[in-house]
């Protein structure tokens, strides 16, 4: 890692949030107690789909302890329904279902009770009666013409069938000699933090502000409260100093909090509603995507690819959430680091009688990753072409950067052929070709994955003009403010909440490299939604570009301000001012100075001495646009999805068990390049993270239904995240190319590993068993089913 | 995720347990709650009393009575991990304790509350099983006995008497030239098993075998023994293919559990590989410890 | 269904004091710990035993606080994260060693593995690889992949035994 001309970027600092968290000094939203608090507990539908005919609440109104019990009919009529993206009003999404419930775990009614335990004890006995109606749940069953209709206003269950062409392609498949097809399913999975969603809210009738504190990573939050309250979003005020237990996407919690913020408005105390783990599976933002990819790619003989048709159908649950938008960000990198010259993309939501989605880490990329990295790896099978070399002919050059894809996006830089090769300088390919062929004379199964992937970073929004019409967003933007006080300390505020990402050690690290001061100098406070700046939270890999820019940008705006009135002070003109660590010189008279405290103090008491125009103190702010953001689509489909694309390169060696179907990684190799890595600690936790994330998702993890439409499973007993146990040693291997579009050159890395690990699992097992004669394409690759699969083939093959 | 409301009773003695138990037919014991606790939270069970049994001193202890070493029900799982007895004279226990959960519900979690909750995946009524063990109870101010294959009928089912209370359970010790071998397939390394295989030999002077025990777990209601392999393995060299053989034959109606995790070919398939990978390992283990012995 | 609340008094000896407290007996130690002693280190995650982020040490060893009933734990010192931390903004061993090497991103599950660490090292002081990531193996971290965490064990396993070297022994 280059930290040659930084001073505190890329060097290994200490992460300053992890001093309060070691200590159990967190604050997370469970530890918000505001006196006298009431507390929510959530009563569900048992069926797949079911008409309400009644709710009877009386014997849990008459319980001690109990105030309240609501359902769907109260809150609509109070409410406006919730915000969804896609432009399909006949799919309406409340908090609470109304007359209609269309998925087991869905919220039918809340009730409000002294205490939690009090809260369960009285949604026992809530009478509600059910008529159970028919249901679908599989996305193919759902778009076929006669399928039962989750929306029957809405006419179909498509939400969402959009099919784009950029370039040639049906000339290019007719040009082409070979051709070929893959299926791959990736399994509804998701992030499962181990913190699970809460709220509280709070409303003050005599200042008219609801106080909301959340575990809460979305976008617009507070505005979209406050539209479904029918409030101003002045009266909402959204506490941004909650620590958030985990959330990589899912915390959206919209519909939790008009359900809690109603309440609190209704009964006149603060409501917290924190969801239990059964709550949180079967019917908070729980889930992520499922989808089917079909895929026909036409290559040459040499291996080059030269043309894609992807055909991509999601199953997206019951309502949408931000859900189908996960179809839309990969068409920013829809052929991965590859030159593929025309892409055809159709990407299908459809609606179902399961849970409803949320966004995952990455926003639908890992999927859309191990559907190319499948199909690479078919195309190296059908030419007898080794993977790795499949994918150098294929692979993007250093200097064809700026490369503009098919689908219109430009990527910003990228090396990929040199991480590549640093990955395998480390110990040959050919040595771990040894290695595995070794296992394999031993009579194992053992097989080498590669996945080379991209992390699109820098969250923009293009996704949402791209799938919806009406929708003409351009900008998501991010801010930061910075104020010097009268004792020169700085204090620099962000405007959201963080889950974990080390935010406020960026924030301090970017303005000290600036300002060159120390940054742990620097404190960083959150503010909240009624003292904040514009800013679209941690999304898309987003906050180093997009939080570290409007730091950067504030930084520069403040020493500015500093080194002119330096100048002013001094005597001389602006351009033989020098600001070094603070204090600024005349260049000519290294001596005559006036000191940081000077200069502050200038500011803040002797406004005689301030240059004209200049207001006093030291206050500054930036609201910084999305670099390569502000434009709309083209009417075909081309768009900058986000400005920065940063590159993964994943090798791994696996061996199975060919009795027991069990895999073990053995060794585990990534090259990652994110541009200027900020603090190297950080991004080296989430790349691991992400990695273990990956190997849950390809694995172990899904959320599995019974035919009777009953999520099966529901608990840590049954959707099986890794532990330590099962998450190898990684080696990481770093590269910098900086992105010519951030201000130090970085790129994100918050979805980094998990966008590429399970295109290598799924390669590497399929490399195991490519001896047998077999493959596999869905996940989760689970035990059972593996060992399943080997067994039929070893006794076809008589062994 | 609260339990449903419940009185506690702390008890001093087994006896005062029984009677809780005769006068309330939905009080349920308490040990180291592992199991049941996450049962109540979800209100899969709804005990109206808790009767804790945890500091009836006289429940928890590991002593050898001569042929038998005989563990006291409320015995944590992780004193059972660490003790030099077992170790010696009961080393498939000692083998199978460490595949118990996590070394965090180990510390709770007791002998008798993981062999009375019957789990059919759990580990320690499959090593019961497999050793012939004998679980005593009281009931209605007597001790009465009953060996362990009579004491599992189904899952989560055991013939315990309902106002009776698990007080130990005696596992026969082994002499000579012992080895043993548990080997177990799961999602990760800390969950139930899909399949789980236990095997106890003893090897005679000339290497063959004398005695053996093979136990699969995880696969039906409860664990089994694998018997007519037993019978056909004993006096032969354990080589692989006899072993091989003789599992398979064993395993010729074995009628295995299908769920979300392992269908019911999977585990058929792979009881018989890890029963005999199980018998080959205990028998190179026994002469490992004979090794050790010289 | 039992007609209204029955509380039971108990006692708790958490971090080296004694609590005289009034709880329903359906109260978890977890829910015990945060609610009536407001002790918020100690976190829930699942509620039902596997997540481990509400680990507590018990007589020194890490359990659930989640699986014990509060009036279990009558007569059985506890001991949890604010317990093992030395003083206001001092940090023990293992929490600095988890600080340098960043072994957390969210927090969430965080005093829980150091408290599982606690009891490792307690009764390991030269642990391998392995026996850490046996020993934390029943503490889920969704963020980390737990590389860090582990090196912060070890860390922290070195300096505490170098801090016990005889002067002219350390490096």
């Amino acid at each position: 890692m280059s930290a040659g001309h930084y001073r505190f970027v890329s060097t290994d600092r200490r992460v300053r949030e992890d001093r309060r968290f070691v200590a159990g000094k967190g604050r997370f939203v469970a530890d918000i107690d505001l006196p006298n608090i009431k507390h929510v507990a959530l009563v569900t539908c048992p069926h797949a789909a079911a008409r309400i005919i009644s709710i009877d609440k009386r014997a849990a109104l008459a319980m001690p302890g109990v105030h309240y019990v609501l359902d769907g009919r109260e809150l609509a009529a109070a409410t406006q329904q919730l915000v969804t993206g896609l432009d399909t009003p006949n799919v309406p999404r409340r908090p609470l279902a109304v007359d209609t419930a269309r998925y087991s775990g869905e919220w039918v009614a809340a009730v409000v009770a002294d205490t939690r335990a009090l809260a369960e004890d009285a949604a026992e006995e809530i009478n509600i009666r059910y008529e159970p109606l028919p249901f679908v749940l599989d996305a193919e069953q759902a778009i076929k013409p006669g399928a039962v209709l989750v929306h029957s206003a809405h006419g179909s269950n498509v939400l969402l069938d959009r099919t784009f062409v950029w370039g040639r392609v049906e000339d290019d498949f007719a040009a082409s000699p070979r051709h070929l097809s893959v299926r791959v399913k990736w399994a509804r999975s998701s992030t499962v933090p181990i913190e699970t969603f809460g709220v509280v809210a709070s409303w003050d009738p005599w200042r008219d502000v609801l106080d909301v504190y959340a575990s809460i990573q979305m976008p617009k939050y507070p505005d979209q409260i406050a539209m479904a309250l029918h409030l101003p979003a002045s009266a909402v005020r959204v506490h941004y100093d909650v620590d958030v237990g985990g959330s990589y996407g899912v915390k959206r919690g919209i519909k939790h909090s008009v359900l809690v913020a109603y309440l609190a408005r209704r009964l006149g105390f603060p409501v917290r509603l924190v969801e239990d783990r059964l709550e949180n599976m079967r019917g908070g933002d729980a889930h992520g995507p499922e989808r089917l990819f079909d895929v026909d790619v036409a290559f040459d003989d040499d291996g080059i690819v030269r043309s894609m048709k992807m055909r991509a159908l999601e199953n997206i649950g019951a309502y949408a959430g931000r859900s189908p938008f996960q179809l839309g960000k990969p068409v920013g990198a829809i052929v991965g680091p590859y030159k593929i010259k025309s892409v055809q993309y159709r990407a299908i939501a459809a609606v179902t009688n399961k849970t409803p989605q949320d966004a995952v880490r990455g926003f639908g990329q890992a999927p859309t990753n191990l559907a190319l990295e499948r199909m690479m790896d078919e195309v190296g099978n059908a030419l007898g072409l080794d993977p790795l070399e499949l994918r150098r002919r294929n692979m993007i050059r250093k200097e064809d950067f700026p490369y503009t894809i098919p689908s219109g996006t430009t990527y910003d830089s990228g090396d990929y052929h040199t991480v590549v090769d640093k990955v395998v300088a480390r110990t040959s390919y050919n040595e771990i070709k040894a290695e595995r062929d070794r296992l394999r004379g031993e009579g194992k199964l053992a097989g080498i994955g590669i996945a080379a992937c991209l992390e699109p970073s820098g969250g923009n929004a293009s996704f949402e003009p791209l799938l919806n019409p009406k929708n003409a967003t351009t900008t998501w933007m991010d801010s930061c403010r910075i104020d010097v006080d009268l004792t020169a300390a700085i204090t620099a505020t962000m405007h959201t909440s963080s889950a974990g990402q080390g935010h406020e050690t960026l924030v301090a690290t970017v303005i000290g490299e600036v300002l060159e001061r120390d940054p742990d100098s620097i404190r960083v406070v959150r503010a909240n939604s009624l003292n904040s700046l514009p800013s679209n939270s941690p999304v898309g890999s987003r906050m180093a570009i997009m939080l570290g820019g409007a730091a950067f940008h504030a930084a520069h705006k403040l020493k500015a301000k500093l080194t002119a009135i330096g100048a002013h002070d001094l005597g001389i003109p602006a351009e033989r001012a020098i600001y070094e660590q603070g204090n600024v010189h005349d260049c000519a008279a290294p001596d005559k100075r006036r000191t940081w405290e000077e200069l502050v103090a200038i500011a803040h008491r002797n406004f005689h001495r301030l240059p004209e125009g200049f207001e006093p103190g030291l206050a500054v702010a930036h609201v910084y646009q999305v670099p390569t953001g502000g434009t709309l689509p083209t009417a075909d489909g081309r768009v900058q999805m986000y400005p920065c694309f940063s590159f993964e390169f994943h090798l791994l060696l696996l061996s199975i068990d060919p009795d027991l179907g069990t895999p073990r990684i053995l060794r585990y190799r990534l090259g990652h390049d994110c541009g200027t890595v900020i603090n190297p600690k950080i991004v080296r936790g989430m790349t691991m993270g992400g990695i273990a994330h990956g190997i849950g998702a390809a694995l172990y993890e899904e959320f599995a239904y019974n035919e009777d439409g009953q999520l099966i499973t529901q608990t840590f007993m049954d959707y099986l995240l890794p532990s330590s146990q099962e998450v190898p040693a990684v080696e990481i291997i770093h590269h910098e190319t900086p992105s010519p579009h951030t201000v130090l050159g970085q790129k994100g890395s918050g979805e980094s590993g998990y966008l590429g690990a399970p295109a290598a699992i799924a390669n590497a097992i399929n490399d195991a068993i490519s001896p047998l004669g077999i493959s596999i394409n869905t996940l989760p690759l689970n035990v059972s089913k593996l060992g399943d699969l080997i067994a039929e083939a070893r006794t076809r093959k008589g062994i | 995720m609260k339990a449903a409301p419940f009185a506690y009773s702390r008890v001093a003695n087994v006896d005062e347990a029984c009677a809780m138990l005769a006068s309330d037919d939905s009080a349920r014991v308490i040990a180291g709650g592992q199991t049941l606790v996450p049962m109540m939270v979800m209100r899969l069970v709804r005990p109206t009393r808790l009767i804790d049994i945890n500091r009836i001193v006289e429940l928890s202890y590991i002593r050898s009575d001569g042929d038998t070493i005989s563990i006291g029900a409320t015995t944590r799982q992780c004193l059972v991990e660490r003790d030099a007895l077992i170790a010696a004279d009961i080393p498939l226990l000692a083998r199978a304790i460490s595949f118990v959960g996590h070394a965090a519900t180990r510390a709770r979690g007791t002998i008798g509350g993981s062999l009375a909750n019957a789990d059919p995946a759990a580990e320690l009524p499959l090593i019961a099983i497999t050793l012939e063990a004998t679980l005593a109870y009281r009931v209605e101010g007597r001790t009465e006995k009953m060996a362990a294959r009579d004491f599992y009928i189904g899952p989560m089912t055991t013939s315990l008497p309902s106002d009776a209370v698990l007080t130990s359970v005696q596992f026969p010790k082994w002499l000579g030239k012992v080895g043993v071998s548990f080997c177990e397939v799961n999602a990760r390394r800390s969950d139930f098993a899909f399949v789980a295989a236990a095997v106890q030999v003893e090897l005679g002077d000339d290497g063959r075998c004398d005695r053996i025990a093979i136990g699969i777990g995880a696969a039906t209601d409860f664990p089994i023994r694998l018997a007519s392999a037993e019978q056909q393995l004993k006096g032969s060299a354990l080589d692989a293919v006899t072993v091989k053989g003789a599992v398979l034959e064993a395993l010729a109606d074995f009628a295995p559990l299908s769920d979300l995790h392992a269908s019911a070919e999977y585990r058929r398939r792979v009881a018989a590989a890890l029963a005999t990978r199980a018998v080959v390992d205990a028998r190179s283990h026994a002469l490992g410890r004979q090794l050790h012995a010289h | 269904m039992l007609s209204g609340v029955n509380y039971m008094r108990i006692k708790l000896m958490v971090n080296g004091a004694e609590h005289a407290l009034e709880v329903e007996p359906r109260t978890t130690l977890l829910d015990c710990l945060r609610d009536h002693l407001d002790l918020k280190g100690a976190h829930a995650g699942c509620e039902h035993g596997v997540c481990g982020a509400c680990t507590v040490l018990c007589d020194g060893v890490a359990v659930r606080s989640c699986l014990m009933f509060a009036p279990q734990a009558e007569g059985t010192p506890i001991t949890t994260i604010e317990g093992v931390t030395p003083g206001p903004g001092e940090l023990s061993p293992l929490q600095d060693a988890f600080c340098e090497t960043h072994g957390m991103q969210c927090g969430y599950c965080t005093p829980a593995m150091i408290l599982a660490a606690h009891a490792l090292l307690a009764g390991n002081p030269n642990p391998t690889r392995d026996d850490i990531v046996e020993a934390i193996s029943g503490n889920l971290c969704r963020c980390t992949g737990y590389a860090q965490i582990v090196e912060a064990i070890a860390l922290a396993a070195d300096r505490i035994r170098g801090a016990n070297r005889p002067p002219e022994l350390r490096k």
